[in-house]
């Protein structure tokens, strides 16, 4: 595996007296899709912002693709793609002439009309563009971002607002992306799009980061299986690492009783568990 | 790509963009000369007023189509986003204003052309003196007045407050330099603080290329004084320029 295609290593941002980050860290492998997952305000916006070259950090490292972003070089600009949460089109000018111009900047660009059909657009790609749906736009600020022939890729936040059928259609576009092999850092707050995209997560909270790992590792390894039945009337809960030893009790027990254990469940904690229980204000996140 | 290749392709996309976008054409374009046709009519066979009016009103329209639409276009563009967008694409800053400035800059020039031949056409008022001064005042106060505009927008907080901030400066500024009446009837005061400003330099030098004659070198300070207004400009803007 070569060099990572994004390292951040105790990253810090204040404004004024508030601290947005407050030192995290990460490394996204080439051609890895890696979701940054936390609630509003968490420092997402403001991670991304840095690696896409916006904001200046306080303090801490950053590379992407071996280039430091806040010093903008136009080298670094040309191997980018950065989506926006919204807007940045001329209303007035058609998918095509916008896809065509942002072209112009990149050294080997996509072919623009093959890049207007990657992200569906081809129908619309003459219509002036205030005429475009919401999640028209948004395909087309995808487009905007892939014209260059990227080798990373930016989502912040790229299904908020969306209804669920405009969500689907953006989810088989990041799937896209990875199968062109791209490397892609989107950020969400919501779980579902980070466990259903992402390779590896890492769920930040004020500004640190407080799980990280495959989705998948993130479940069982940080919060016991539940198992709960009930006993006169009433729920009963353990937890517990290791649930085939605690059935074997309960269910002994249950038998040399001669009971029945009555509606006898065991969950295996799903990642949104484990977000809530980070990210709630009593989580254990706090203590990291 | 090169830098002047990218600035030529963004200079002809704000070419389609102006033309797709006529409320904005019609203010920067139709506005000054409406007030040129009805104030001109107003005083028409006098030509002493005629020769005050025509190097007043080129001189507006020097103003509007640089200064008011730059600080209305940034101020748009930063609240659309294209600014965020321009930022994270590889074309170059230098390219991407040098074709935004560049349309305000061919408006100008044929706005103070249209002036130009309907002074002379409509109201008899002598075609100009000094070519070469017309066109070197011209180029000096896109200069100035664009890099203003994009000075001024950097203060602006929104779209909707664009058109306050702008007013609050052009119209003041277009009653104090001269450009419906001689300055020499202004009280002391104001007319102080017209000499400090710009515009009224830029229609000076109009005047002198259009009317009186006065070449470059006798209107070299007015010169001098719009240029270090554009130079102050450029500073404010590179200074206070944000995209969001």
């Amino acid at each position: 595996m070569s060099e990572a295609a994004i390292e951040v290593s105790d990253l810090h941002k204040s404004y004024g007296p508030v601290e947005a980050v407050r030192g995290v860290s990460f490394s996204v492998g080439r051609g890895e899709v890696f979701g940054l997952l936390g609630p509003n305000g968490a420092g997402k916006t403001t991670t991304v912002e840095i690696l896409e070259g916006y904001r200046k950090r306080t303090a801490g490292d950053v590379s992407v693709l071996g280039h430091d972003p806040q010093r903008r070089d136009r080298a670094l600009q040309e191997r980018v793609g950065v989506v926006l949460q919204s807007g940045g089109f001329h209303p007035q000018l058609t998918a095509r002439e916008a896809v065509d111009h942002a072209a112009r900047a990149y050294p080997h660009p996509r072919d623009a009309a093959e890049t207007i059909s990657l992200v569906g657009l081809e129908d619309s790609s003459d219509v002036r563009i205030k005429r475009l749906s919401g999640g028209q736009q948004r395909r087309l600020d995808l487009a905007m971002a892939l014209v260059g022939d990227p080798e990373v890729v930016f989502l912040d936040e790229p299904t908020t607002g969306f209804d669920p059928a405009a969500r689907r259609t953006a989810w088989t576009a990041v799937r896209a992306l990875k199968d062109l092999g791209k490397t892609v850092l989107l950020t969400t707050h919501y779980l579902d799009e980070a466990q259903s995209l992402a390779d590896r997560v890492a769920i930040i909270k004020e500004g640190r980061i407080v799980a990280e790992g495959p989705p998948s590792d993130l479940g069982p390894g940080s919060a016991g299986y539940r198992v709960s039945y009930l006993a006169a009337g009433a729920r009963v809960e353990h937890q517990t690492d290791d649930p085939t030893d605690l059935l074997h009790r309960l269910t002994g027990d249950a038998l040399a009783r001669g009971e029945r254990l009555d509606g006898l469940e065991v969950a295996r904690p799903s990642l949104e568990d484990v977000y809530l229980e980070l990210t709630s204000e009593d989580g254990r996140g706090d203590s990291s | 790509m090169n830098t002047a290749n990218l600035a030529w392709a963004q200079f002809r996309l704000e070419r389609k963009l102006f033309w797709r976008n006529p409320s904005a054409a019609f203010f920067s374009f139709g506005l000054p000369l409406l007030i040129l046709l009805l104030t001109a009519s107003v005083f028409a066979g006098a030509s002493d007023e005629l020769n005050v009016l025509i190097p007043g009103v080129a001189g507006m329209s020097v103003m509007a189509t640089t200064f008011n639409a730059m600080a209305f276009n940034v101020t748009f563009r930063r609240e659309q986003g294209l600014l965020k967008r321009a930022l994270a694409t590889p074309m170059p800053l230098s390219s991407y204003f040098a074709g935004f400035l560049g349309n305000a800059v061919v408006n100008a020039f044929v706005q103070v052309g249209i002036v130009v031949v309907l002074g002379h056409l409509l109201y008899g008022v002598d075609w100009p003196r000094d070519w070469l001064e017309l066109v070197v005042f011209t180029a000096v106060g896109v200069f100035s007045f664009g890099a203003l505009g994009v000075a001024l927008s950097q203060a602006i907080p929104s779209f909707d407050a664009a058109a306050a901030y702008v007013n609050i400066v052009f119209l003041p500024a277009i009653f104090i330099s001269g450009v419906f009446y001689s300055t020499e009837a202004l009280p002391g005061a104001l007319d102080a603080i017209a000499q400090i400003l710009p515009l009224k330099h830029v229609i000076d030098g109009f005047g002198g290329a259009i009317v009186t004659g006065r070449g470059l070198v006798d209107n070299a300070g007015s010169l001098l004084v719009v240029a270090l207004w554009g130079l102050a400009g450029i500073f404010l803007s590179v200074r206070s320029f944000r995209w969001e």
